[in-house]
């Protein structure tokens, strides 16, 4: 079969061999809960998204004004959401009297209507089997220039997967008017391969589909040489001991002012990013498995990875 | 350990298939369930009933009734008889049941009651006779007989073809002096089997007369008709008495042996005795668990048949829930489609099996498509979780409502069985349909809910085979087959089906 001679990894595979056997049903809730990973994100010294304020009962719900003070911009997002459903980004507030609040997408929206979605989050409408959960409200990140020409509002994030404490693949996720500013790809974000080695885009997917162009800015996507790319590989690799998970998705954001911040940690990891990358995720698994048994720093693991999966251009 | 896991998988799942087709076989096999849906079998009923005026003394009835049945076997039996104690035993004619009563005024009615099937396993177990002793015949019959047995043994090489021989010289219709010395002037059957016997004696060949009936559907009075039985040595052959043809007709029924009558009273007089044969049809399913409901097997004893009639049915449409979950299983996992809930579905193609598929599919549909709009009314609202799902479901419940009585005015009968969708089940799908919608977009909402009707469709055309059923509730332990087969696809780490699609843009890129 022609998937399997390019090592293209399928979701049960994916389930069976990779998560069951690598990723600890204990961890789960260290990256499950955005909450929790903040913290151990901050205790470790990782740059996270300031968090404002948390809201965990329906009575504390009118504490929000409170908890936002001044701040003309922020995020409401569900601590246990999951594939970015729940989350709110407030962008501005109206002058007078701070009654709307005008949201990424630009529509406004009343301090009502913000109040029953934080509700709606505490009553579980978005965490996995609809269990309570808790508000978090923080920091909006501000989209670095650098990706001002490929994204469409909101702000693109980087996804690097992380295997056994090993980078093995990377993407950039950027947002699309589809997406309504997220950058979750199966919402319409356009996932880009992004080459280890140089930090260089490759080519993107959009609903399983490759393109070359942003959908709604026309912008070429390739061939961007990403920022700080060093510092993203060791970020990432840092995560894998903050969690002990074996295969984890680190997303990482650029923020204009603060440079990259850790989004969220993810221990289920969707599999377009092979596409965006057109390669195969097992032959790079089964390269980092030969390496198992020697230990290696941080910066060894990743002068390792990017010399191993330097992707060759088309 | 990888490699060992799928090894443990492997041999469980050969365990239970060996377990449940083993079971299963044994069921088969030996207490006789069948495979096939709705197979019957022919039982026959046979009454006796015995009318006598009772003498003033005690009273002593003994009817033969059937013991050595060859080509049937005996599914139930009663004996009515009121204020008369009975006793079974065996005598040299068979099986007699003995009534007994120290005084009874009048008429009296005793019954005998007899079910029957056919049995091909059931045969002739006697063992080998004695040979008989010569009879002696005054004269000039001992003359006739010896006349006519040297005759017939001299075309003859062995005990059947002598027999074959005798009787045909008995059936002649223009019978020679001998014969017509020997059977008398207006012989009936009995007397033919009779002469026979004694002529086969007389060749030292043993032979008796077996008294029985022919199952004929709907006989008020069947006949006892004689039968011929001639030993060769190492088995019992039958030979019709009248015609001389031999083998046994397949309905006849053998009820005894011998010369005796077939009821022997004491203390009564007038005796009427009828035969009275019905045939019905009882499902093999039936059949066989009445067979098992006497038989040791611990199987058929902790059957399913052996629950409630309710329950049974109960367990009729739970059985086929797990045939359900496998299709489940084999879609979202080999074929990669993706549904609301993990089992919504297959609750949803039980509640197809009441309405039938197209009115379920568009019942369903227009269902959700209704309750979809409330729920984004509702939105507007801003009502909390709890509180809105239970407004869901109740107008779930209320468009179930209307959607009946329209559709039993506008004269479609379909619309009835809306009753049985699991509403709970349509309030969340609903619920969370809206969420998708809003979250991810019509088109993924729609795709997920297009791709649950279509499982629930392949569910429920799954369930709905009539084998299917049949052999579930029969055969129960086949359940360990789909949870080996639901085993096996745990470990399956190939590739879904979709997925070659989704990763169509890898396959064909270059090197």
């Amino acid at each position: 079969m022609a998937l399997r001679s390019k090592g293209v990894l399928g979701l049960n595979e994916r389930n069976a061999n990779v998560i069951q056997r690598l990723n600890e049903r204990r961890l789960y809730p260290l990256v499950d809960d955005k909450l929790r990973t903040k913290r151990l994100a901050l205790a470790a010294g990782i740059a996270v998204p300031e968090l404002y304020g948390v809201i965990g009962s329906q009575h504390d719900v009118r504490r929000l004004a409170d908890l936002v003070g001044e701040h003309r911009d922020f995020v409401i997002k569900p601590a246990q959401g999951t594939g970015g459903d729940g989350i709110l980004v407030v962008t501005g507030r109206s002058a007078a009297g701070q009654r709307l609040y005008q949201l990424a997408d630009g529509e406004l929206i009343s301090s009502n209507g913000i109040r029953h979605h934080v509700s709606n989050i505490i009553s579980g409408q978005y965490s996995f089997v609809g269990i309570r959960d808790r508000a978090m409200i923080e920091y909006r990140v501000e989209t670095d220039p650098f990706f001002a020409d490929v994204s469409f509002q909101g702000v693109p994030d980087v996804r690097v997967l992380v295997y056994r404490g090993y980078p093995v693949m990377a993407m950039v996720r950027l947002p699309t008017r589809r997406s309504r500013g997220k950058a979750n790809l199966h919402q319409g974000a356009v996932g880009v391969g992004v080459d280890l080695a140089t930090g260089r885009t490759l080519s993107g997917v959009l609903d399983n589909d490759i393109v070359y162009e942003h959908p709604d800015t026309g912008a070429a996507i390739g061939d961007l040489v990403m920022p700080q790319w060093d510092y993203f590989l060791a970020l990432a690799t840092r995560c894998h001991a903050l969690t002990g998970l074996g295969y984890i998705g680190v997303d990482i954001v650029l923020d204009r002012f603060r440079g990259p911040l850790i989004l969220e940690l993810n221990a289920r990891p969707g599999l377009n990013i092979q596409i965006a990358n057109r390669a195969g995720l097992q032959g790079r698994m089964t390269t980092i498995d030969a390496w198992q048994g020697a230990e290696y720093s941080s910066e060894e693991k990743v002068a390792r990875v990017r010399e191993a999966f330097r992707t060759i251009r088309p | 350990m990888k490699g060992g896991r799928a090894y443990r998988v492997w041999v469980i799942a050969l365990v239970l298939t060996i377990g449940g087709l083993s079971s299963s076989y044994y069921k088969w096999q030996v207490l006789g369930f069948p495979v096939a849906p709705r197979e019957q079998t022919e039982v026959w009923t046979v009454e006796v009933t015995v009318r006598f005026e009772a003498g003033p003394g005690p009273i002593k009835a003994s009817l033969y009734i059937p013991g050595l049945t060859p080509g049937f076997a005996i599914l139930e039996e009663n004996f009515v008889s009121r204020g008369f104690g009975f006793t079974e035993n065996y005598v040299s004619g068979g099986r007699q049941v003995q009534w007994a009563r120290r005084r009874a005024p009048g008429l009296q009615t005793l019954y005998y009651r007899v079910v029957l099937y056919k049995d091909p396993g059931q045969t002739q177990s006697d063992t080998t006779p004695p040979f008989p002793a010569k009879p002696k015949l005054g004269e000039p019959f001992n003359t006739a007989m010896e006349g006519l047995i040297e005759d017939v043994g001299g075309k003859s090489a062995d005990a059947e073809s002598f027999a074959e021989q005798l009787l045909k010289r008995l059936a002649q219709p223009v019978a020679d002096q001998n014969v017509e010395l020997l059977l008398g002037p207006v012989p009936s059957a009995a007397d033919r089997a009779r002469t026979a016997q004694t002529l086969l004696a007389a060749a030292r060949i043993p032979a008796r007369v077996i008294r029985g009936i022919y199952l004929q559907d709907q006989q008020r009075r069947a006949r006892i008709v004689p039968w011929l039985e001639v030993h060769d040595g190492t088995r019992w052959l039958y030979f019709d008495p009248v015609t001389g043809s031999q083998g046994l007709p397949d309905n006849f029924l053998q009820w005894w042996t011998g010369q005796d009558p077939l009821l022997d009273l004491d203390g009564g007089v007038d005796v009427d005795i009828r035969f009275a044969v019905q045939s019905n049809v009882m499902s093999r399913i039936e059949l066989a668990q009445r067979r098992a409901d006497d038989a040791p097997s611990v199987l058929a004893q902790f059957s399913l048949f052996s629950l409630p009639i309710q329950t049974q049915a109960v367990y009729s449409v739970l059985l086929l829930i797990p045939i359900g979950a496998l299709v489940v299983v084999l879609l979202r996992n080999v074929i990669g489609l993706q549904t609301f809930g993990t089992f919504m579905p297959v609750l949803i193609a039980l509640a197809f099996r009441e309405t039938q598929l197209l009115w379920g599919v568009i019942m369903f549909s227009s269902l959700v498509v209704l309750g979809l709009a409330f729920r984004f009314y509702l939105e507007r609202l801003r009502l909390l979780l709890v509180p809105r799902l239970s407004a869901v479901l109740i107008i779930v419940v209320m468009l179930m409502l209307m959607l009946s009585v329209v559709s039993h005015k506008l004269g479609f009968e379909g619309g009835l069985s809306v009753a049985l969708f699991p509403m709970v089940i349509l309030a969340m799908t609903i619920e969370r349909m809206s969420v998708v919608w809003e979250e991810r977009g019509s088109t993924e909402a729609i795709q997920q809910g297009l791709g649950s009707l279509l499982v629930a469709a392949i569910c429920y055309a799954a369930m709905d085979l009539d084998i299917v059923q049949h052999l579930l509730f029969v055969f129960p332990e086949l359940l360990l087959l789909v949870l080996a087969a639901t085993l096996l696809m745990g470990r399956y780490t190939g590739y879904r089906l979709l997925e070659l699609y989704r990763f169509r843009g890898l396959a064909g890129s270059g090197n």
